[in-house]
């Protein structure tokens, strides 16, 4: 433990509303702890620069998962651990089920929480590339009222977003697929669990008649954000999806991505592999993978 | 900053007020006030699973788990296992198999196990791998340690 | 019932599993400080200026530099060149400067963190080749701790009878050892009393000298105790006497006890690992695929001190030409210094990283002359009577060729090789198999047993209990299990009437380190020869009959103590008969026997992220007789898991001499998600001077999985792979290169 606990402070809030008011009353003085599975990492290690922190565990309106006709609300201090046990997330959503499973261990899933892994914004998290694949929204609440934005456009530069000091995630929101996705989700790490990923993919295809006729393309670990790799989608939308296209699209990952070399791999690994990824969706090519949970074939 | 907070818990079956920062770590509450030192800490980033205990019969890393945390909880460490004396079948396996060797991911590790075989009676193999994964263990490659929790099983169905 | 051969509960097994087993770090004494260290930013520089800051209540804290050395700055081991505390020069970053010590934990790391050291930076040489270019000397003449040459017959004349010559460079990197519980160490000190330490170790003995002469204190006035211990592996071989001192010197200073326990970062980041090594080979053979001469050039990175790079480079450089014979060899091994914290003892020594070199090299020969890696092997396998490189005649019966045999059927390596092959070669996952075979010797190499001299005893309570009396140490491994089996075997009695005595150097004789796999054939028959001394000496007093019940055992224990007080036997060790080595001219009986093995690793290759997974492994060992099957089937699977990180994911990433990855995060080892089926056979061959026949184990099992493995990868991939550890990073760049080499000739 290298930090020093007096100089830092942990209250709690009664009610989300009461959570909100303090946050309100001096905006970037308090800072949201969820599951703490990310911050007491950075507590311990000493580099811990925020020193106020309130918790929002015991706050019961961030949890549960309501589903609806339209959609599934997973309230943000959902765990990784309730996300694995729920019956619409596992048969619609199999890419963040996956994304939850392969997080850590069984201890970091059962506190961790998917709002908590979001405000962390780490360019390595394993559940957002899921999240960008089905089009997720946030609900972003303050003592003002709640504003939407989507996921995709949340993470705005390397650890920032679109979140006000006094704002919390109160849900994510992800609409209900409709017809028939090929859906794939690929964390790749040197180890099979406890791995913080190298390169983390996450797609989702529908075909017509030959046509991609639309595409999500979520990567994590290859820019300074987790990203939606646009022009690589828009390198296949719409066109049939031949040798042609897809390798357009793996070209155009070249634009949406900017991996760099750190301790855990080289950005030259990062981007070939993330281009072989991308491929092996794209054309089907998953015959052997350690991970075909998810996987719809069409 | 914090003032010292009071946190009110069970702690192997006993109801308890812990008393300390709210972001102090259960591990150091456990181990330094409660001397159940049988929680260990093997490396202070939630990696290696030594230091992991129940809260409300569910597999948590203590070092990453504010004292806050602990309001309400049942927590329960590698010494509420034991029965009157009687070891816990994961643990009788442990002895028995080799599933113990240094001793130092041995209580996380059979709380791992613990918990799985909760939900699992009857774990498959890979079943027992996903439910270590967050355990490290660099004695025994870990083929004991399945081998324990098989056993555990077996023992826990009753004589076949 | 004899117990050896059956696998016993282990003993301390129930205080495991209940967690009340007793490590360093769960003991306290009251009035009680907390120690640190204030360690080197920089790999090499002039101490300029050391700068406290502000906010802190300095005169609260005991501080120990250099000046508050009782004795000698130098840490008795080999060499005396490794201060206790770096004074005036740094020679590695991590060095020890200063000790902190006070009552509040947090306090001291908040104060360590308020101190700057400030340094003049010297040129530093990070790595091997830098250090053999002599770019900077950093120690001694020429940067070299040891060099060591060992010459049979005559290579020039064997490379000229060879069909075909085969060269080839191999390298390993540093390796951590990973223990789960990290280095830890309370101490209590004072002029009159002396100096105690409790500690996470597994040699208590090393520790004791270490602090004889840094306080200049006689013998007994020096007691290290050692404590339970989560692991060790050789990382708490030579560290822990540093870790001693230290906090034995803040006790000394404060008066008070002193607890030190290294985190996770700290210990990763300070503490010794694997020495990284460079190995060059050229191989001449016949067509028909004889050895016709081994010339082998090994070379390890010993870091800024020597500690036991002598050692560890001793062992390496009589493995090197592995479990082979030929007539002609010539093998160089050096130790270098380097700017980075010093390696040090990591099960197997030096020989993992050798062995490596030639059992990849071996598959590459075998290549070169069409012959299969199997095949090529066994027509040079050493054999009963044979010579090896360094001159020892192999006098025990040796069969590798048989080992080779059943790790072929039980992998099924030849139908399995057939299969891998007919994979097409566009196919995206591919697989391959790959095999290893091997050889450790047991024991100190060469004379140091002779020198170690060690002593055992047993004791006989007048309750009919005995007590075993060794140094040797419980790491996880089973010392306390195989040393009952041992005593109770050899005196016809229950385990249970068996215990061990904590080691504690006031307590229990200097039996030798708990190392080289050592502790079961050495001083387990050393536990066996004082065991038979207590029933000899009973039956000689008239007391005991030749068979003879626990109570019949009691009540001559009883009589015996009653008439002549306590009850105690010792064995100290003697070299077998005929075994023989010579310091000097570095040639004879290097190891009075070897465990032999065959290990057979299957992979699979996903050439779309280049990752490798072991899906199978077998290894197939010969260690003598088997004293407790499921410790020495526990002993094997560890090390091949540590082997299998070894060989594709433990990667020590260095920048500017330190380790820049020193977290559990990102210092990858093997999940239980990781590891194969590892199934595990033993063969039998008794050894005259092992206890009931056993050998040594320990260290075996890290020799062969990296080789074993990267051959796999090799038949998977087509790929000549000489670098371990084989990241998916490294196999992306040499599938690359040779890509490059096809379409550029």
């Amino acid at each position: 433990m290298r930090a020093r606990l007096s100089d830092y402070s942990l209250r709690s809030a009664a009610s989300l509303a009461e959570a909100l008011e303090l946050l309100a009353a001096e905006p970037g003085r308090w800072r949201p702890l969820a599951g703490g599975t990310d911050l007491m990492v950075v507590l311990e290690s000493g580099s811990l620069q925020h020193r106020e922190y309130l918790s929002l565990w015991n706050l019961d309106e961030l949890r549960g998962i309501d589903v609806t006709e339209q959609e599934v609300v997973i309230g943000a201090s959902t765990t990784y651990t309730d996300v694995l046990g729920h019956e619409t997330l596992r048969a619609e959503f199999p890419l963040i089920c996956q994304a939850a499973a392969e997080t850590g261990g069984v201890a970091t899933q059962n506190r961790g929480t998917l709002g908590g892994n979001i405000a962390n914004a780490s360019p390595a998290a394993d559940t957002p590339p899921a999240l960008i694949a089905y089009d997720a929204e946030l609900d972003l609440v303050s003592t003002r009222g709640t504003r939407r934005v989507a996921y995709a456009r949340f993470h705005t530069g390397y650890k920032e977003m679109d979140l006000r000091p006094d704002e919390l995630i109160r849900a994510i929101r992800l609409p209900r697929p409709r017809g028939r996705w090929r859906q794939w989700y690929r964390k790749v790490g040197t180890r099979r669990a406890q791995a913080i990923s190298k390169v983390c993919f996450a797609g989702r295809l529908k075909v017509s008649d030959g046509l991609a006729e639309d595409v999500r393309l979520g990567f994590a670990s290859v820019a300074p954000t987790v990203v939606r790799a646009i022009h690589a989608e828009d390198s296949v939308r719409g066109r049939p999806l031949d040798a042609k296209s897809i390798a357009a699209a793996r070209a155009s990952l070249a634009r949406d991505l900017s991996p760099i070399d750190d301790d855990r791999s080289t950005a030259r690994y990062r981007l070939r592999i993330a281009g072989n990824l991308l491929e092996m969706f794209l054309t089907q090519g998953l015959e052997g993978d350690s991970n075909r949970q998810g996987w719809v074939s069409t | 900053m914090s003032d010292p907070v009071q946190v009110r818990c069970r702690v192997n079956g006993t109801s308890m007020v812990l008393s300390g920062h709210p972001m102090a770590r259960l591990l150091d509450v456990l181990r330094e006030q409660l001397h159940l030192t049988g929680t260990r800490e093997g490396c202070g980033e939630g990696e290696c699973g030594a230091c992991a205990v129940l809260v409300d019969g569910r597999l948590v890393n203590s070092c990453l788990f504010p004292l806050l945390h602990a309001e309400g909880t049942a927590i329960t460490t590698i010494e509420g296992l034991e029965q009157g004396g009687r070891l816990h079948p994961v643990q009788e396996a442990f002895v028995a198999h080799g599933g113990a060797q240094c001793g130092i991911c041995t209580p996380g590790m059979v709380l791992a196990a613990v918990a799985l075989l909760a939900e699992r009676p009857n774990p498959t193999a890979d079943d027992i791998r996903v439910a270590l994964a967050g355990n490290l263990c660099r004695c025994t490659g870990y083929i004991r340690i399945f081998e324990s929790i098989v056993r555990a099983a077996q023992a826990q169905a009753g004589p076949a | 019932m004899p117990s050896i051969g059956h696998s016993i509960p282990r003993r301390e097994g129930r205080a495991k599993v209940t967690g009340r087993a007793r490590y360093v770090d769960d003991l306290a004494l009251p009035g009680m400080l907390f120690g640190t260290t204030v360690r080197s930013p920089v790999p090499r520089g002039r101490i300029r200026r050391i700068e406290y800051g502000a906010g802190v209540p300095w005169p609260e804290f005991t501080i120990v530099s250099a000046r508050d050395i009782p004795g000698v700055n130098h840490v008795a081991l080999i060499t005396d060149d490794q201060p206790w505390l770096a004074d005036g020069q740094v020679n590695h970053a991590e060095e020890p400067i200063l000790l902190l010590a006070h009552p509040d934990r947090e306090l001291v790391e908040h104060a360590r963190r308020q101190i700057t050291v400030h340094v003049d930076p010297l040129p530093p040489v990070l790595t091997i080749e830098d250090s053999l270019a002599r770019r900077e000397i950093i120690w001694g003449d020429d940067n070299l701790f040891k060099a060591f040459e060992v010459k049979r017959g005559d290579v020039d004349a064997g490379f000229a009878g060879a069909d075909v010559i085969v060269e080839g460079e191999y390298e390993t990197g540093a390796q951590e050892q990973l223990y789960i519980e990290p280095n830890g160490m309370l101490a209590l000190a004072d002029a009159v009393e002396g100096v105690t330490v409790w500690g996470s170790l597994q040699c208590p003995y090393y520790v004791h000298r270490a602090l004889v002469e840094l306080f200049a204190l006689p013998g007994d006035k020096v007691r290290v105790v050692q404590m339970e211990t989560g692991g060790g592996f050789g990382g708490k071989e030579e560290y822990p006497s540093i870790l001693a001192g230290h906090a034995a010197l803040l006790a000394w200073k404060s008066g008070r006890p002193v607890k030190m326990i290294y985190d996770r970062a700290e210990d990763m980041a300070a503490t010794t690992k694997r020495h990284p090594s460079r190995t060059r080979h050229r191989t001449g053979v016949t067509s028909d695929g004889r050895l016709t001469a081994m010339d082998i050039d090994y070379v390890i990175d010993g870091g800024a001190y020597c500690t036991l790079s002598p050692v560890v480079l001793s062992r390496g450089t009589i493995h090197a030409a592995g479990p082979y014979s030929c007539p002609n060899v010539r093998i160089r091994g050096r130790a270098v210094a380097t700017n980075v914290p010093p390696h040090g003892a990591f099960r197997g020594f030096g020989a993992p990283q050798s062995l490596f070199a030639l059992e990849r090299h071996m598959d590459r020969v075998a290549a070169a002359i069409g012959l299969a890696p199997d095949e090529f092997r066994r027509r040079n396998f050493i054999r009963t009577g044979d010579t090896s490189a360094v001159g020892q005649v192999m006098r025990e019966s040796i069969d590798v060729a048989a080992l080779l045999d059943r790790a072929l059927d039980a992998s099924d390596y030849h139908a399995r090789r057939a299969a891998f092959a007919a994979i097409p070669a566009g196919a995206r996952v591919r697989k391959g198999i790959g095999l290893a075979a091997f050889m450790h010797g047991a024991g100190f190499t060469g004379s140091g047993e002779d020198h170690l001299a060690s002593v055992a005893a047993v004791e006989a309570t007048a309750d009919g209990r005995v007590r075993i009396l060794t140094s040797n140490t419980e790491i996880g491994q089973g010392t306390n299990t195989i040393f009952t089996q041992i005593a109770s075997d050899a005196l016809a009695l229950s385990p249970d009437l068996v215990e061990i005595v904590q080691p504690d150097t006031s307590l229990v004789p200097n039996s030798g380190p708990t190392v080289a796999s050592r502790t079961c054939m050495v001083v387990g028959k050393l536990v066996e020869s004082a065991a038979l001394g207590i029933r000899r000496t009973l039956e000689g007093a008239g007391l005991l009959g030749e068979s003879y019940s626990a109570a019949d055992f009691e009540r001559a224990c009883a009589e015996y103590v009653r008439r002549r007080g306590p009850l105690r036997a010792t064995a100290r060790y003697h070299p077998p008969e005929g075994v023989r080595w010579d310091d000097e001219r570095y040639e004879g009986d290097a190891y009075g026997t070897y465990a032999w093995a065959v290990y057979v690793a299957e992979v699979s290759v996903d050439t779309a992220t280049f990752e490798v997974h072991v899906d199978d492994f077998v290894a197939v060992q010969e260690i003598g007789k088997v004293i407790h099957p499921v410790l020495a089937a526990g002993q094997i699977e560890g090390g091949v898991a540590q082997g299998i990180g070894w060989a594709l994911s433990e990667e020590v990433v260095w920048r500017d001499g330190r380790m820049a990855n020193a977290q559990m995060t990102n210092y990858i080892i093997p999940t239980a998600l990781d590891v194969p089926t590892i199934r595990v056979f033993f063969e039998e061959r008794p050894y005259a001077h092992g206890p009931a026949g056993a050998k040594g184990i320990g260290e075996l099992p890290m020799d062969g999985p990296a080789p074993a493995i990267v051959n796999a990868v090799a038949q998977a991939t087509g790929a000549d792979l000489r670098r371990i550890p084989l990241t998916p990073e490294r196999l992306m760049e040499a599938l690359d290169e040779e890509r490059v080499g096809v379409l550029h000739p």
